[in-house]
Protein backbone atom coordinates (compact mmCIF):
# COMPACT_ATOMS: atom_id res chain seq x y z
CA UNK A 1 0.00 0.00 0.00
CA UNK A 2 2.61 2.24 0.01
CA UNK A 3 2.43 4.05 -2.64
CA UNK A 4 -1.01 5.28 -2.45
CA UNK A 5 -0.60 5.65 1.11
CA UNK A 6 1.66 8.53 0.71
CA UNK A 7 -0.96 9.97 -1.49
CA UNK A 8 -3.64 10.05 1.17
CA UNK A 9 -1.73 11.11 4.32
CA UNK A 10 -0.39 14.65 5.15
CA UNK A 11 3.70 14.47 4.08
CA UNK A 12 5.10 14.90 7.18
CA UNK A 13 7.74 17.10 5.77
CA UNK A 14 4.79 20.15 5.54
CA UNK A 15 6.54 23.69 6.16
CA UNK A 16 3.37 25.74 6.30
CA UNK A 17 2.54 23.76 9.35
CA UNK A 18 5.72 25.22 11.73
CA UNK A 19 5.64 22.32 14.16
CA UNK A 20 6.69 20.03 11.64
CA UNK A 21 9.99 21.41 11.23
CA UNK A 22 12.37 20.42 13.67
CA UNK A 23 10.99 17.26 13.87
CA UNK A 24 9.88 15.43 10.28
CA UNK A 25 12.44 13.15 9.16
CA UNK A 26 14.81 14.47 6.49
CA UNK A 27 15.26 10.67 5.33
CA UNK A 28 13.48 9.35 2.73
CA UNK A 29 11.18 6.36 4.26
CA UNK A 30 12.83 2.66 4.15
CA UNK A 31 10.50 -0.33 2.85
CA UNK A 32 9.30 -2.46 5.34
CA UNK A 33 8.66 -5.46 3.32
CA UNK A 34 7.82 -7.78 6.38
CA UNK A 35 4.81 -8.98 7.96
CA UNK A 36 3.42 -5.86 10.26
CA UNK A 37 2.72 -7.03 13.82
CA UNK A 38 -1.33 -8.11 14.66
CA UNK A 39 -2.34 -8.63 18.76
CA UNK A 40 -3.22 -12.13 19.37
CA UNK A 41 -3.43 -10.71 23.18
CA UNK A 42 -6.32 -8.72 24.14
CA UNK A 43 -6.62 -5.22 23.38
CA UNK A 44 -7.58 -4.23 26.81
CA UNK A 45 -6.32 -6.39 29.82
CA UNK A 46 -8.73 -6.33 32.63
CA UNK A 47 -9.35 -2.74 31.60
CA UNK A 48 -13.29 -2.28 30.26
CA UNK A 49 -15.04 0.90 28.66
CA UNK A 50 -17.91 2.09 31.08
CA UNK A 51 -20.91 2.45 29.71
CA UNK A 52 -20.91 6.33 29.70
CA UNK A 53 -17.48 6.56 28.24
CA UNK A 54 -19.08 7.76 25.12
CA UNK A 55 -21.31 10.39 26.25
CA UNK A 56 -18.33 13.24 26.93
CA UNK A 57 -22.21 15.44 28.35
CA UNK A 58 -22.04 12.57 30.92
CA UNK A 59 -19.27 12.83 32.67
CA UNK A 60 -19.50 15.53 35.89
CA UNK A 61 -22.72 16.60 37.70
CA UNK A 62 -24.15 19.12 35.35
CA UNK A 63 -24.56 19.48 31.33
CA UNK A 64 -21.54 20.87 29.65
CA UNK A 65 -22.57 24.84 27.75
CA UNK A 66 -22.54 24.23 24.13
CA UNK A 67 -24.69 22.57 21.25
CA UNK A 68 -25.01 19.23 22.19
CA UNK A 69 -24.11 17.03 19.00
CA UNK A 70 -24.11 13.27 18.08
CA UNK A 71 -21.41 12.07 15.70
CA UNK A 72 -21.65 8.54 14.32
CA UNK A 73 -20.46 6.28 12.05
CA UNK A 74 -18.58 2.85 10.91
CA UNK A 75 -14.92 2.11 10.73
CA UNK A 76 -14.51 -0.27 7.65
CA UNK A 77 -10.94 -1.55 6.16
CA UNK A 78 -10.45 -0.56 2.48
CA UNK A 79 -11.90 -3.94 1.12
CA UNK A 80 -15.09 -2.67 2.95
CA UNK A 81 -15.08 -4.88 6.19
CA UNK A 82 -15.90 -3.39 9.55
CA UNK A 83 -13.63 -3.23 12.00
CA UNK A 84 -14.96 -4.69 14.73
CA UNK A 85 -13.64 -4.13 18.52
CA UNK A 86 -11.62 -1.26 17.69
CA UNK A 87 -10.89 1.07 20.49
CA UNK A 88 -11.69 4.76 19.30
CA UNK A 89 -11.06 7.40 21.24
CA UNK A 90 -11.58 11.08 21.29
CA UNK A 91 -10.53 14.41 22.59
CA UNK A 92 -11.56 18.09 21.48
CA UNK A 93 -11.89 21.61 23.25
CA UNK A 94 -15.12 22.58 24.71
CA UNK A 95 -17.85 24.98 23.18
CA UNK A 96 -15.35 28.19 24.05
CA UNK A 97 -12.41 26.62 22.20
CA UNK A 98 -10.09 25.64 25.40
CA UNK A 99 -8.81 22.08 26.08
CA UNK A 100 -9.20 20.91 29.48
CA UNK A 101 -5.27 20.68 29.59
CA UNK A 102 -2.45 22.93 31.59
CA UNK A 103 -0.64 23.63 28.66
CA UNK A 104 -3.64 25.65 26.48
CA UNK A 105 -3.39 29.19 26.83
CA UNK A 106 -6.41 30.13 25.30
CA UNK A 107 -7.69 32.97 27.33
CA UNK A 108 -11.62 31.52 27.14
CA UNK A 109 -13.05 30.13 29.86
CA UNK A 110 -12.77 26.02 31.50
CA UNK A 111 -16.38 24.49 31.60
CA UNK A 112 -16.19 22.89 34.92
CA UNK A 113 -19.26 20.25 33.23
CA UNK A 114 -16.66 19.37 30.86
CA UNK A 115 -13.54 17.06 30.30
CA UNK A 116 -13.68 16.75 26.55
CA UNK A 117 -12.70 13.28 26.28
CA UNK A 118 -14.42 9.36 24.90
CA UNK A 119 -14.04 6.11 23.86
CA UNK A 120 -15.75 2.97 22.84
CA UNK A 121 -15.24 -0.32 20.63
CA UNK A 122 -16.85 -0.76 17.75
CA UNK A 123 -19.67 -2.96 17.30
CA UNK A 124 -20.03 -6.36 14.62
CA UNK A 125 -20.51 -3.75 12.25
CA UNK A 126 -17.73 -1.44 13.00
CA UNK A 127 -20.29 1.02 14.62
CA UNK A 128 -19.05 3.67 16.95
CA UNK A 129 -21.62 7.26 18.46
CA UNK A 130 -20.42 9.61 20.39
CA UNK A 131 -22.30 11.78 22.52
CA UNK A 132 -20.80 15.15 23.00
CA UNK A 133 -21.05 19.35 22.54
CA UNK A 134 -19.93 20.90 19.22
CA UNK A 135 -16.24 22.44 19.98
CA UNK A 136 -15.39 25.85 19.20
CA UNK A 137 -12.53 26.77 16.76
CA UNK A 138 -9.80 28.51 18.70
CA UNK A 139 -6.34 30.57 18.09
CA UNK A 140 -2.53 29.16 17.68
CA UNK A 141 0.55 30.82 16.98
CA UNK A 142 1.47 28.95 13.66
CA UNK A 143 1.06 32.21 11.68
CA UNK A 144 0.12 35.46 12.03
CA UNK A 145 -4.27 35.31 13.54
CA UNK A 146 -3.47 31.46 13.03
CA UNK A 147 -7.47 29.96 13.84
CA UNK A 148 -7.80 26.04 13.61
CA UNK A 149 -11.23 24.97 12.30
CA UNK A 150 -13.36 23.23 14.94
CA UNK A 151 -12.41 19.40 15.03
CA UNK A 152 -12.83 16.47 16.92
CA UNK A 153 -9.38 14.26 17.02
CA UNK A 154 -10.30 10.21 16.36
CA UNK A 155 -7.91 7.76 17.37
CA UNK A 156 -8.32 4.05 15.96
CA UNK A 157 -6.79 1.37 17.52
CA UNK A 158 -7.59 -2.16 15.94
CA UNK A 159 -5.52 -5.36 16.42
CA UNK A 160 -3.75 -4.75 13.38
CA UNK A 161 -0.90 -2.56 13.39
CA UNK A 162 -1.41 -1.61 9.50
CA UNK A 163 -4.92 -0.03 10.63
CA UNK A 164 -3.74 2.39 13.64
CA UNK A 165 -4.81 5.77 12.67
CA UNK A 166 -5.17 8.96 14.40
CA UNK A 167 -6.81 11.88 12.56
CA UNK A 168 -9.36 14.75 13.15
CA UNK A 169 -12.87 15.12 12.22
CA UNK A 170 -14.43 18.61 10.97
CA UNK A 171 -17.77 20.05 10.51
CA UNK A 172 -19.15 21.02 7.09
CA UNK A 173 -19.10 24.97 6.06
CA UNK A 174 -16.22 25.65 7.97
CA UNK A 175 -15.30 28.83 6.85
CA UNK A 176 -11.54 28.28 8.39
CA UNK A 177 -10.59 25.19 6.15
CA UNK A 178 -8.99 27.89 3.84
CA UNK A 179 -6.19 28.93 6.01
CA UNK A 180 -5.61 25.79 8.24
CA UNK A 181 -2.06 24.01 7.47
CA UNK A 182 -3.11 20.85 8.83
CA UNK A 183 -5.80 20.20 7.35
CA UNK A 184 -4.24 21.82 4.20
CA UNK A 185 -1.27 19.56 4.37
CA UNK A 186 -4.10 16.47 2.93
CA UNK A 187 -2.46 16.39 -0.63
CA UNK A 188 -6.18 16.10 -2.32
CA UNK A 189 -9.49 17.70 -2.32
CA UNK A 190 -11.25 14.31 -1.91
CA UNK A 191 -9.00 13.12 0.98
CA UNK A 192 -9.66 16.69 2.92
CA UNK A 193 -13.37 16.12 1.97
CA UNK A 194 -13.06 12.61 3.41
CA UNK A 195 -12.45 13.90 7.02
CA UNK A 196 -15.53 16.45 6.92
CA UNK A 197 -18.58 14.75 8.46
CA UNK A 198 -22.20 15.13 7.22
CA UNK A 199 -24.78 17.01 8.82
CA UNK A 200 -27.22 13.76 8.85
CA UNK A 201 -30.97 14.30 9.58
CA UNK A 202 -30.96 10.70 10.56
CA UNK A 203 -28.74 10.98 13.42
CA UNK A 204 -30.42 14.66 14.40
CA UNK A 205 -32.65 13.65 17.63
CA UNK A 206 -35.80 16.08 17.42
CA UNK A 207 -36.01 18.76 20.44
CA UNK A 208 -32.30 17.92 21.60
CA UNK A 209 -29.64 17.02 19.30
CA UNK A 210 -27.95 17.73 16.11
CA UNK A 211 -26.21 14.66 14.36
CA UNK A 212 -23.33 14.08 12.09
CA UNK A 213 -22.38 11.06 10.13
CA UNK A 214 -18.29 10.20 9.91
CA UNK A 215 -17.18 6.71 8.34
CA UNK A 216 -13.49 6.09 8.93
CA UNK A 217 -11.53 3.82 6.45
CA UNK A 218 -8.25 1.95 6.95
CA UNK A 219 -6.17 0.15 5.65
CA UNK A 220 -6.87 -3.61 4.76
CA UNK A 221 -5.37 -6.36 6.39
CA UNK A 222 -4.00 -7.94 3.63
CA UNK A 223 -2.99 -4.88 1.75
CA UNK A 224 -0.06 -5.55 -0.07
CA UNK A 225 1.91 -3.20 -2.30
CA UNK A 226 1.29 -5.85 -5.08
CA UNK A 227 -1.82 -5.13 -5.15
CA UNK A 228 -1.73 -1.30 -5.15
CA UNK A 229 0.65 -1.20 -7.92
CA UNK A 230 -1.67 -3.64 -10.31
CA UNK A 231 -4.43 -1.15 -9.72
CA UNK A 232 -3.09 2.02 -10.26
CA UNK B 1 -13.16 -1.42 -6.01
CA UNK B 2 -11.43 -0.37 -2.58
CA UNK B 3 -12.50 2.11 -0.34
CA UNK B 4 -10.45 5.81 0.23
CA UNK B 5 -8.76 5.63 3.53
CA UNK B 6 -9.21 8.27 5.60
CA UNK B 7 -6.52 10.83 5.65
CA UNK B 8 -4.33 10.86 9.07
CA UNK B 9 -3.74 14.23 10.93
CA UNK B 10 -1.48 15.12 13.85
CA UNK B 11 -2.17 13.84 17.30
CA UNK B 12 -1.51 17.93 18.50
CA UNK B 13 -0.40 18.92 21.75
CA UNK B 14 -3.39 18.26 23.87
CA UNK B 15 -3.50 14.46 23.25
CA UNK B 16 -3.11 13.30 26.82
CA UNK B 17 -6.77 14.41 27.55
CA UNK B 18 -7.97 11.34 24.61
CA UNK B 19 -5.15 8.57 24.86
CA UNK B 20 -4.12 9.06 28.25
CA UNK B 21 -5.09 5.69 30.31
CA UNK B 22 -6.60 2.74 28.40
CA UNK B 23 -3.57 1.69 27.08
CA UNK B 24 -0.67 1.31 29.16
CA UNK B 25 3.29 1.25 29.95
CA UNK B 26 3.11 -2.01 31.26
CA UNK B 27 2.43 -5.31 28.42
CA UNK B 28 3.30 -7.62 31.55
CA UNK B 29 3.47 -6.93 34.84
CA UNK B 30 6.83 -5.67 36.33
CA UNK B 31 7.32 -9.21 38.34
CA UNK B 32 6.80 -11.17 34.95
CA UNK B 33 10.02 -13.14 34.34
CA UNK B 34 11.67 -12.34 31.59
CA UNK B 35 10.53 -8.88 31.56
CA UNK B 36 12.12 -6.23 30.32
CA UNK B 37 12.32 -1.96 30.57
CA UNK B 38 12.24 -0.23 27.73
CA UNK B 39 13.79 3.25 28.40
CA UNK B 40 13.92 6.06 25.85
CA UNK B 41 14.28 9.83 25.01
CA UNK B 42 12.77 11.20 22.15
CA UNK B 43 14.77 13.56 20.26
CA UNK B 44 14.53 16.53 18.04
CA UNK B 45 15.97 17.93 15.02
CA UNK B 46 18.52 20.19 17.13
CA UNK B 47 18.79 17.45 19.60
CA UNK B 48 16.02 18.84 22.00
CA UNK B 49 13.79 16.65 23.68
CA UNK B 50 10.41 16.36 22.78
CA UNK B 51 7.88 16.59 25.62
CA UNK B 52 4.60 16.07 23.63
CA UNK B 53 5.18 12.67 22.00
CA UNK B 54 2.99 9.38 22.23
CA UNK B 55 4.99 6.06 21.31
CA UNK B 56 3.49 2.74 21.21
CA UNK B 57 5.24 -0.40 20.74
CA UNK B 58 3.16 -3.28 19.26
CA UNK B 59 4.01 -7.05 19.06
CA UNK B 60 1.77 -10.35 19.37
CA UNK B 61 2.03 -10.93 23.13
CA UNK B 62 0.34 -7.06 23.43
CA UNK B 63 0.34 -3.46 22.95
CA UNK B 64 2.43 -1.00 25.03
CA UNK B 65 1.30 3.18 25.40
CA UNK B 66 3.79 5.88 26.93
CA UNK B 67 3.70 9.68 26.56
CA UNK B 68 7.38 11.32 26.43
CA UNK B 69 7.83 13.32 29.67
CA UNK B 70 8.59 17.35 30.17
CA UNK B 71 12.75 15.99 28.95
CA UNK B 72 11.11 13.60 26.04
CA UNK B 73 11.67 10.00 28.10
CA UNK B 74 9.50 7.19 28.07
CA UNK B 75 9.25 3.72 29.48
CA UNK B 76 7.51 0.64 28.14
CA UNK B 77 7.59 -2.59 30.24
CA UNK B 78 7.40 -6.06 28.41
CA UNK B 79 9.11 -8.95 26.45
CA UNK B 80 10.71 -10.14 23.98
CA UNK B 81 8.75 -11.15 21.22
CA UNK B 82 8.51 -15.18 20.42
CA UNK B 83 10.26 -15.75 17.46
CA UNK B 84 8.73 -16.57 14.24
CA UNK B 85 8.99 -20.16 12.70
CA UNK B 86 12.75 -21.47 12.65
CA UNK B 87 15.10 -18.43 12.70
CA UNK B 88 17.79 -18.80 9.96
CA UNK B 89 18.34 -16.34 7.32
CA UNK B 90 15.62 -14.66 5.90
CA UNK B 91 13.48 -14.84 8.85
CA UNK B 92 12.65 -11.74 11.16
CA UNK B 93 14.91 -11.21 14.32
CA UNK B 94 12.92 -10.52 17.23
CA UNK B 95 12.10 -7.03 17.09
CA UNK B 96 8.70 -4.31 18.16
CA UNK B 97 6.72 -2.49 15.95
CA UNK B 98 6.96 0.90 17.14
CA UNK B 99 4.75 4.16 16.16
CA UNK B 100 5.47 7.81 16.65
CA UNK B 101 2.65 10.32 17.37
CA UNK B 102 3.31 14.08 18.08
CA UNK B 103 2.33 17.50 17.82
CA UNK B 104 4.17 18.21 14.17
CA UNK B 105 3.86 14.63 12.70
CA UNK B 106 0.89 14.46 10.44
CA UNK B 107 1.10 11.27 10.09
CA UNK B 108 2.55 8.65 12.52
CA UNK B 109 6.46 7.93 12.11
CA UNK B 110 7.01 3.78 12.28
CA UNK B 111 10.32 1.71 13.25
CA UNK B 112 11.69 -1.29 14.59
CA UNK B 113 13.63 -2.00 17.99
CA UNK B 114 15.53 -4.93 17.88
CA UNK B 115 17.13 -6.42 20.63
CA UNK B 116 21.07 -6.28 21.34
CA UNK B 117 21.19 -10.12 22.63
CA UNK B 118 20.49 -11.30 19.24
CA UNK B 119 22.90 -10.20 17.08
CA UNK B 120 23.23 -13.61 15.14
CA UNK B 121 19.51 -13.22 14.36
CA UNK B 122 19.73 -9.48 13.86
CA UNK B 123 22.51 -10.32 11.17
CA UNK B 124 20.55 -12.85 9.49
CA UNK B 125 17.59 -10.00 9.66
CA UNK B 126 15.98 -9.13 6.36
CA UNK B 127 14.93 -5.66 6.65
CA UNK B 128 18.37 -5.01 8.86
CA UNK B 129 20.24 -6.76 6.31
CA UNK B 130 20.45 -3.59 3.52
CA UNK B 131 20.95 -1.16 5.71
CA UNK B 132 24.60 0.90 6.81
CA UNK B 133 25.83 -0.11 9.95
CA UNK B 134 25.13 3.59 11.26
CA UNK B 135 21.33 2.96 9.76
CA UNK B 136 20.83 -0.53 11.37
CA UNK B 137 22.45 1.05 14.93
CA UNK B 138 19.18 3.50 15.30
CA UNK B 139 17.13 0.29 15.11
CA UNK B 140 18.93 -1.69 17.85
CA UNK B 141 18.78 -0.72 21.44
CA UNK B 142 21.96 -1.17 24.09
CA UNK B 143 21.96 -2.42 27.24
CA UNK B 144 21.63 -0.16 30.16
CA UNK B 145 21.10 -0.34 33.57
CA UNK B 146 19.59 -3.91 33.73
CA UNK B 147 16.93 -2.55 30.77
CA UNK B 148 17.44 -1.29 27.63
CA UNK B 149 17.88 2.08 26.36
CA UNK B 150 16.11 3.03 22.94
CA UNK B 151 16.18 6.70 21.75
CA UNK B 152 14.44 8.11 18.85
CA UNK B 153 15.69 10.53 16.64
CA UNK B 154 13.28 12.22 14.51
CA UNK B 155 15.56 14.39 12.89
CA UNK B 156 19.10 15.00 12.02
CA UNK B 157 22.25 13.26 12.09
CA UNK B 158 21.54 10.47 13.88
CA UNK B 159 17.76 10.19 11.90
CA UNK B 160 16.36 7.27 13.31
CA UNK B 161 15.13 4.65 10.32
CA UNK B 162 11.55 5.23 9.46
CA UNK B 163 9.66 2.59 7.57
CA UNK B 164 6.78 2.83 5.09
CA UNK B 165 4.08 1.26 5.46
Amino acid sequence: MGASTRRVHPPNDSPAYGSSRLRAPRQPLHLLPGRLAELTAPLLAGETIGALDHDLTRQHDGEPLGERITISGRVLDEDGNPVTGALIEVWQANAAGRYAHRSDQHPAPLDPNFSGAGRCLTDAEGGYRFITIKPGAYPWRNHPNAWRPAHVHFSVFSSAFAQRLVTQMYFPGDPLFAQDPIFNAVPDEDGRRRMVARWSLELTEPEWSLGYAWDIVVAGREATPLDDDASE
Amino acid sequence: MRLPLTPSQTVGPFFRIGLSTTIGSHVVGEGTPSAVRISGQVLDGVGEPVPDALIETWQPEGAGRCATDEEGHFAIVTIKPERNGEGGAGTDAPHLDVSIFARGLLTRLVTRMYFPDEREANDADPVLEPLTAEERSTLVAVSEDGGLRFDIHLQGARETVFFDR
